[in-house]
Parts: structure tokens; C-alpha cells; sequence
């Protein structure tokens, strides 16, 4: 599949800054969003976390989904290799996530609301 | 053996098998594949253990920008996240040279694989050489702190909040220290835990005589900020509670915040930065491959496409670490 890309020499090639453009421009506004902070980005939240946060880990995702795309060449795989190496990971680590952060939650809960204080 | 052959009425499909390689990829890249898997499995537990840890001390967690914000030459200047972003660009250069690489390679263009197989090695070592650098500054620490009895770190700032190192709080007292050492009966352990600058009766008498000095405990207030006691209470925590001075940080205490925080950032950059320098290992051994022309003998350079997906591995894996580790 790989030597598909070998007829149509420079496409290849344009395709490749064209996406370390995209990443540098993300890193960068990630960088800005992270230095200036602001305001109404942080006072509001959705799903517990604030409007920032999710910011920086949907572009992490998408600076991922590059990566994996374009620079390990992911796009010219079978569907089949696709599918048992991304669906494996995204799946698997979503679960883990949602677990811990669920289970790290709750003993936060648990140090604020019981009787034993933790400020000397 | 003919005998043991099943018909199944699937031959000349994909999923009959036989000759046909359903996944269209040579073994060695489905394998590399495969193990990146599995070594993404792992860095995603590392950094869901970070996010547990997190979110059970999330009103208390270090603040990143307060850390990490050291950049070469600037002492003093407060550059938070610029050198990882300068470090993270590096890194993504090194990866667009590599499939720069990959692409030459599949053209069969020596010249231009060798050349840029080199600059991705190059990138590499500037990285690990980054690396090396921000563990530097993050063992020695800036500031320094006192360790109260609970565990907590108590850090020191003036009345506008601005940090004040522990080496400005604390007043010489004319008092002896001595090393405890394995000879005297300290056993169980090695003399390796140096004696802080100062002892916490310096930096107690130091306080009690700076009367603008303020401490501010882990605890953050509903602007994120660390929260800064009243002087009364600072002079109530430092008498009753401080047990100990901590400088810079190791795997038991820190002077930015809980143990953990310390722990888990040695261990996933740690972790990253090894395979980092595995990485630039396998490069140099390709790259040598390359130069004698293993690859045009083969009349492939897929080998090259193989160390790439690793090297494009640890790429993604910064980003990962980037993000959750700096910037939320």
C-alpha cells in the first residue's frame, strides 16, 4: 500500500509539512491558551472539568490523530490493522480512565468529608 | 498431513486464509504495530494512575506553571511551559524528518534517507539532552520548604505573594550539626541524605524575625491559587508544625507538593525519555544499516519504516505527556 504514495512524489511531501504546520499551530495555541488563562475558559465547566482543560485534551486528540494519520501512515493501512490498533487502545484506555478518575473522586470525597482533618 | 487438511469452503476469501495476508502488512511492521499497542496500553496507565492521584488531592495539586518554569540562560526569569514547548517542537521536527526519511526510503533515494535519518538522531539526543536539563532543575529545586508534621509542604512568599527562598528566611544560629551516619547507628540505610542549607530551627528563628514573611500551604483557593495564611497563622504553622527542610526533590519528598506529584514525574518522563534514547539507539544502528547499503541490497526500506512508526510512537506519547502533565 505504502508505494502508492511513491508515483505522486511530491503530494507526499507537501502532506507531511502541511501537517507539521497543523501540529505547530496546536502546540502553539495550547501554549498561548496555558500561559494567558483565560478567564471565562476556567470559571466554567462542563461534565467537572473546566471549558480549558477540555480544550487541551481535544487538541491533544487531534494532534494525535495526525501523528498517527499522516506520520505512521495509519490512513494507508487496512481497516482491519486500523481498527485492531486504534478501537484496542481508545477503548481500553477510556474504560481505565473513567474507572480511576471515578475511583480518585471518590477518595478525594472521602479526605473532605470525613472527620479527620489533614491541615497541620 | 494432507489427511488433516479441513476444507472450508472459504479458500480464495480473505478470511479463508491460505496465502493471503488479510492485514496486507509485512510481519515485522505488524508486530512494531502490535507492540505500540501494547507499550501505548502502558503509558496510558501511568498517566490514568497520574489523573487518580490527581483527582484525589485535586485542591492541592502542584501547579505545573510554577514548577516548570526554568528556560536556559534566564535565571530568575519566569518562563513557565516555554521550554517544554520549545522541547515539544523538537521533537515534532525529529518526526517530520523522520518520515521525510520513510518517504526517501520508499523512493529508494540513499543520499536523502541518510541525511535524514541523521537530523532525526540529531533531534533526538537535543531532546534527551532537554530532558536531562528539566530533571536538573526539577531535582534541585528553587526555592526550598518546610515539611510539617501531616506530610504537607509549606512554602515561603512575602505580602505580595511573591516566593521568597528558603535560604533568605532562615538566620545562621550558632548551632552544631552532624551528619547521622551508619556508624552511629543509623542502619537499615545508606549516608546518602545530605543535611538541608539550613536546619528548621534556623529557618523557625529566621521567621519569627521577618515580620512581612508570609507561608502559603498546598491548599488551593477558589482562583486556583495557593493559599497564603494570615501572619499569625504562618507563625502558628512554622512553630507547631514544621518538622523538617526540603530542597529540590527525590522519590520520598518534594518542595513543590504531595510525594506522588515528584514520584509520578520522574517515572512517566522517566519512562518517556527512555524510550526516547532507545529510540535514537535504534536509529543509529539503522542509520549505520543505511550508510553500507543494507536497504539497497534488500531493495527496501521498510526497515526504516519500521523505526520510524516507534520513533512516531514516542512523538505521540510527548504530546500525551505534554498535555496532562503541563498544561491541564
Amino acid at each position: 500500500m505504502a508505494h502508492s504514495a511513491s508515483h505522486n512524489d511530491n503530494s507526499a511531501i507537501k502532506r507531511i509539512w502541511n501537517v507539521f504546520i497543523i501540529l505547530s499551530i496546536v502546540t502553539i495555541v495550547e501554549v498561548v491558551l496555558g500561559i494567558i488563562k483565560p478567564a471565562f475558559l476556567i470559571d466554567n465547566t462542563f461534565i467537572y472539568m473546566k471549558l480549558l482543560n477540555w480544550i487541551f485534551i481535544v487538541l491533544t486528540i487531534y494532534k494525535a490523530y495526525y501523528i498517527t494519520w499522516a506520520f505512521m501512515h495509519m490512513e494507508h493501512e487496512t481497516k482491519g490493522l486500523r481498527r485492531a490498533v486504534v478501537w484496542t487502545a481508545v477503548f481500553l484506555v477510556s474504560y481505565l480512565v473513567f474507572i480511576l478518575l471515578t475511583e480518585g473522586d471518590y477518595i478525594y470525597e472521602v479526605y473532605k468529608s470525613g472527620h479527620v482533618a489533614w491541615n497541620f | 498431513m494432507e489427511a488433516t487438511v479441513v476444507k472450508t469452503g472459504t479458500e480464495g476469501k480473505t478470511w479463508g486464509g491460505g496465502s493471503k495476508s488479510p492485514l496486507k502488512a509485512s510481519y515485522g511492521k505488524m508486530m512494531m504495530w502490535f507492540f505500540i499497542t501494547s507499550d501505548a496500553l502502558t503509558f496510558s496507565a501511568f498517566l490514568a494512575a497520574y489523573g487518580f492521584s490527581r483527582f484525589k488531592f485535586i485542591d492541592s495539586w502542584p501547579i505545573a506553571d510554577e514548577v516548570f518554569n526554568h528556560f536556559p540562560f534566564l535565571h530568575g526569569v519566569d518562563a513557565p511551559m516555554y521550554y517544554v514547548a520549545l522541547m515539544t517542537f523538537i521533537l515534532i521536527f525529529s518526526s517530520v524528518t523522520m518520515v521525510l526519511a520513510v518517504d526517501a526510503g520508499h523512493k529508494m533515494q540513499k543520499a536523502k534517507v541518510t541525511l535524514y535519518m541523521f537530523l532525526t538522531i540529531i533531534g533526538g539526543l537535543i531532546f534527551v539532552g532537554s530532558q536531562a536539563w528539566e530533571w536538573k532543575n526539577f531535582i534541585s529545586g528553587t526555592y526550598g520548604a518546610v515539611e510539617t508534621k501531616g506530610g504537607n509542604i509549606v512554602q515561603f512568599v512575602d505580602t505580595e505573594g511573591e516566593r521568597i527562598a528558603i535560604a533568605d528566611v532562615a538566620k545562621v544560629l550558632p548551632e552544631e550539626r552532624v551528619l547521622h551516619e551508619r556508624k552511629n547507628g543509623l542502619w537499615y540505610t545508606t549516608d546518602g541524605e545530605a543535611l538541608p542549607s539550613f536546619s528548621i530551627n534556623e529557618v523557625k528563628e529566621g521567621f519569627k524575625s521577618h515580620e512581612d514573611f508570609l507561608v502559603r500551604v498546598q491548599k488551593l483557593d477558589e482562583n486556583g491559587a495557593k493559599t497564603i495564611l494570615s501572619r499569625e497563622e504562618s507563625l502558628a504553622m512554622i512553630n507547631d508544625n514544621a518538622i523538617r527542610v526540603v530542597e529540590g526533590a527525590n522519590l520520598t519528598r518534594n518542595e513543590y507538593g504531595p510525594p506522588l506529584f515528584a514520584d509520578f514525574f520522574f517515572f512517566i518522563t522517566g519512562f518517556h525519555g527512555f524510550h526516547v534514547f532507545t529510540g535514537v539507539i535504534i536509529n543509529i544502528i539503522i542509520f549505520f544499516n543505511v550508510i553500507i547499503g543494507t536497504y539497497e541490497r534488500r531493495k527496501s526500506y521498510e526497515m526504516v519504516e519500521k523505526v520510524g512508526l516507534y520513533w512516531h510512537f514516542v512523538d505521540l506519547v510527548w504530546v500525551f505527556v505534554f498535555t496532562f502533565f503541563y498544561l491541564v
